[in-house]
């Protein structure tokens, strides 16, 4: 009972302090409710019309929504690089970080949720898909497998921290008796919902381009580039607009990890190259499509030959001590990281996987204006979500938020 | 069907292995061969009982809305079921609870509230099959004032389809693709096609991808050839494995079918068919009711709605009840031929064993029973 009354404070203080703010506060809010109002106008359209209002056809069936979902499912997953230090390694430069991470994965799950659903034909009958009441095709189907792990990560991302929010928030100590088993359980989750993502495409012997071994390690390395890299970015927002105080350390290790990461991801994408282009054979014509352009249809061109030579920067960038540990240089090296990765492991993967056809037509994709509108709408809705945890977040870890503080 | 009885070459990449219980060694699986006699001790319907029992077991009681409603459940899994019925129904309840409105809008809503919250015909028992067909067609009559026959035949034993295609004899006139088309009320707004007829140029072999698939000019055109895909009902289908809720499957006759309204319109079976089998109603399908195919089957050509999957059937409405596919029947060459794979007398087995036939992608495993040859 007693816990119910404190959670009802915390839920009151907690709407108080994401209700309160300075003006540019205010207007970041409108703005983000605007685009998502955005969103949810043309998500109405496409409900009512169909898929149709989407540049998806019979020849290319997924498009901009499951390419966002994979990238963010990547986003989500980094969250364990923060979360193995703090609590399995006890890296104590890491802890004011954590929690910021883990709202991040929160958000991104949620953000990867919606995308799913809103790539969905019959959004009414999802009912199917719940265990029980319809018809899970579990373990056959890795669509499954993915509901499974995402829906277990996102209550695993929600539990701890609001565990040891809700313990500073009565001015407690957090066991970590309590929590450290699910924090170590979820190091593991955390690979699993990538590799899991990866397996999605990796399993279908008709796409020639999806279906080779690297896909899942890639997806783990090109995600624990982008997703540190905006925590990174995160971290340097908060830091400049609140009181909350994260170190230079902490940020110069998770610089490392990116580093690492973006290294390993650029070694893998050479191989992949190297085996496309070295002996073509007629699976390579994917590949050829994304790089080259096929029998004079080149729409991904731009796309790829942005983020190419961005990766490249950016790992080359972050490689050396003196640019990496310049704030300026990092944020910079952050930014365009994760706009490369964005492009790459989102229409660089999904789109080229249907092109050419199985028979071998070249028909291309465009999403439409009522797509991006939805996408956007969705990326707000991450954003709007992810705001509202932070300030409680970081409301609680610097004591202003208290349970009967004030009464 | 006993797989050891295959006549043709299979590859069998660590297929599972389904046991017939019904089967014995002389490859039937109903009485006549001797070993079968104690089934006559039982009385039919202990044996209809005990064949429900062995084929689809605990797996009856898991969905479906008679399935689900008849079940003991504890309080917990009610409420959940309950709220979940509530949130959607409440509009079609409103309706039918109304004294104003006519008795035809309440069976109206009735009949919606039913298929809404209906399971997966993979699951359901015959009795729930014509229950939702005879649904489905009262619902129809209905809304469009028009009468259509709506089939749930199920498989018939010793029956496994399949089809040969002749490319000496194919000439592009396309009349299969328009018998299709009108055959299985497929939207005509997006000119939805099952089979494609790819326009290849002769001595250069299958080169799919320099062929034309879409062609508007006068066939046969000089120096090329016509060979026509669609889907080709697998026996290892990658698309069935992949569906998350099941709504897809193989059935015993070896058609893959689609159960349109438990679809959820995920697309992961169209990107996992190497074939290009499968079609997607980006909109809502529309077809003039005067053009309406109204000799419907549940699993083939019945209307279809907006955001689900469907696929060639091999016309199951027709090659269930005996006839050849509508393509088989337009084609004015004798290109197609169709027929019962287990019957040593169809001439789908006499091809198969006098001509040289290949098939399609045969090294990704799939298995299609779908073959080429050549005179």
């Amino acid at each position: 009972m007693k816990q119910l009354k404190v959670f009802r404070s915390l839920v009151k203080d907690g709407f108080d302090v994401v209700t309160h703010g300075t003006k540019n506060y205010h207007l970041w809010m409108g703005f983000l409710t605007f685009m998502m109002l955005v969103g949810m106008y043309c998500y109405s359209i496409q409900l009512s019309e169909g898929l149709s209002v989407t540049g998806m056809t019979d020849r290319v069936s997924w498009g901009l929504y499951i390419s966002n979902f994979t990238f963010l499912v990547g986003v989500a997953a980094a969250a364990v690089m923060l979360v193995m230090p703090t609590y399995v390694l006890h890296d104590v430069d890491f802890k004011q970080a954590v929690l910021i991470g883990e709202g991040l994965a929160v958000a991104a799950l949620i953000m990867c949720l919606a995308f799913v659903i809103a790539d969905m034909g019959g959004p009414s009958v999802l009912w199917h898909m719940i265990p029980g009441i319809g018809v899970f095709n579990f373990p056959n189907s890795m669509l499954t497998w993915d509901v499974i792990v995402l829906n277990g990560y996102l209550f695993l991302n929600i539990t701890i921290p609001f565990y040891i929010l809700f313990r500073h928030y009565q001015g407690k100590e957090a066991k970590s008796k309590v929590y450290v088993p699910g924090a170590i359980l979820s190091v593991f989750w955390a690979v699993g919902i990538h590799l899991v993502t990866a397996f999605l495409y990796q399993g279908l012997q008709a796409r020639p381009f999806w279906n080779n071994a690297l896909l899942g390690p890639r997806f783990l390395a090109s995600a624990f580039a982008a997703g540190p890299a905006l925590i990174i970015l995160v971290l340097a927002i908060i830091r400049n607009f609140t009181e909350f105080k994260i170190q230079d350390k902490t940020l110069k290790k998770i610089a490392m990890v990116v580093t690492v990461a973006a290294q390993i991801n650029l070694i893998m994408l050479i191989s992949e190259l190297f085996k496309e282009f070295y002996a073509p054979t007629h699976h390579s014509e994917s590949a050829y499509y994304l790089f080259f352009g096929l029998h004079g249809k080149d729409a991904l061109l731009p796309w790829i030959w942005t983020a190419i030579p961005l990766n490249v920067l950016a790992t080359v960038l972050l490689t050396f001590h003196k640019l990496r540990n310049n704030p300026k240089i990092l944020y910079f090296s952050c930014f365009i990281l994760f706009v490369a990765i964005w492009v790459e492991k989102g229409f660089g993967l999904i789109v080229p996987g249907f092109i050419p056809g199985p028979y071998g037509k070249i028909a291309e994709y465009t999403p439409t204006g009522i797509e991006i509108g939805v996408t956007i709408g969705i990326w707000a809705l991450g954003a709007f979500i992810f705001t509202i945890l932070a300030r409680t977040a970081i409301g609680i870890e610097l004591g202003q938020l208290r349970y009967r503080k004030d009464k | 069907m006993s797989r050891s009885n295959k006549k043709w070459f299979s590859l069998n990449l660590g297929r599972k292995q389904h046991d017939n219980s019904g089967s014995c060694g002389c490859g039937k699986t109903s009485g006549g061969c001797g070993s079968h006699s104690n089934d006559s001790e039982m009385s039919e319907e202990e044996f209809y009982n005990a064949a429900v029992d062995a084929s689809i077991g605990d797996e009856r009681e898991k969905d479906g809305f008679d399935q689900v409603f008849d079940v003991k459940m504890d309080r917990r899994t009610a409420f959940r079921k309950l709220t979940a019925s509530l949130l959607i129904g409440a509009g079609a309840v409103n309706t039918s609870c109304n004294v104003l409105s006519s008795d035809e809008s309440k069976e109206k809503a009735q009949i919606d509230w039913e298929e809404q919250f209906k399971g997966n015909y993979k699951l359901m028992t015959d009795d729930e099959k014509k229950g939702t067909v005879d649904r489905l067609v009262r619902s129809y009559q209905m809304r469009t004032g028009k009468t259509v026959s709506m089939s749930s035949k199920n498989a018939e034993e010793d029956v496994l389809f399949g089809y040969a295609f002749n490319i000496s004899k194919c000439q592009g006139y396309m009349d299969c693709v328009s018998a299709c088309v009108k055959e299985n009320n497929q939207d005509r707004n997006s000119q939805m096609q099952y089979i494609r007829i790819h326009e290849m140029k002769d001595g250069e072999g299958l080169k799919f991808d320099e062929a034309d698939d879409n062609y508007y000019h006068e066939v046969p055109a000089e120096g090329h050839f016509y060979l026509g895909t669609q889907c080709f009902h697998c026996d290892n289908p990658p698309c069935v494995e992949v569906c998350p809720v099941q709504a897809t499957w193989r059935e015993d006759d070896g058609l893959v079918v689609v159960d349109y309204d438990w679809c959820v319109g995920c697309r992961y079976c169209m990107a996992a068919c190497p074939y290009d089998g499968r079609r997607f109603n980006w909109s809502k399908p529309e077809v003039p009711e005067e053009e309406v195919n109204h000799n419907q089957h549940y699993l083939g050509n019945r209307m279809r709605k907006k955001g689900v999957m469907e696929k060639c059937t091999f016309c199951v409405q027709r090659s269930r009840a005996g006839k050849n596919p509508a393509c088989v029947e337009a084609c004015p060459t004798g290109a197609r031929i169709f027929g019962n794979l287990l019957d040593p007398n169809s001439t789908i087995r006499w091809v198969l064993e006098n001509k040289k036939v290949f098939r399609l992608k045969e090294d990704l495993g799939t298995e299609p029973k779908f073959w080429y040859f050549m005179d």
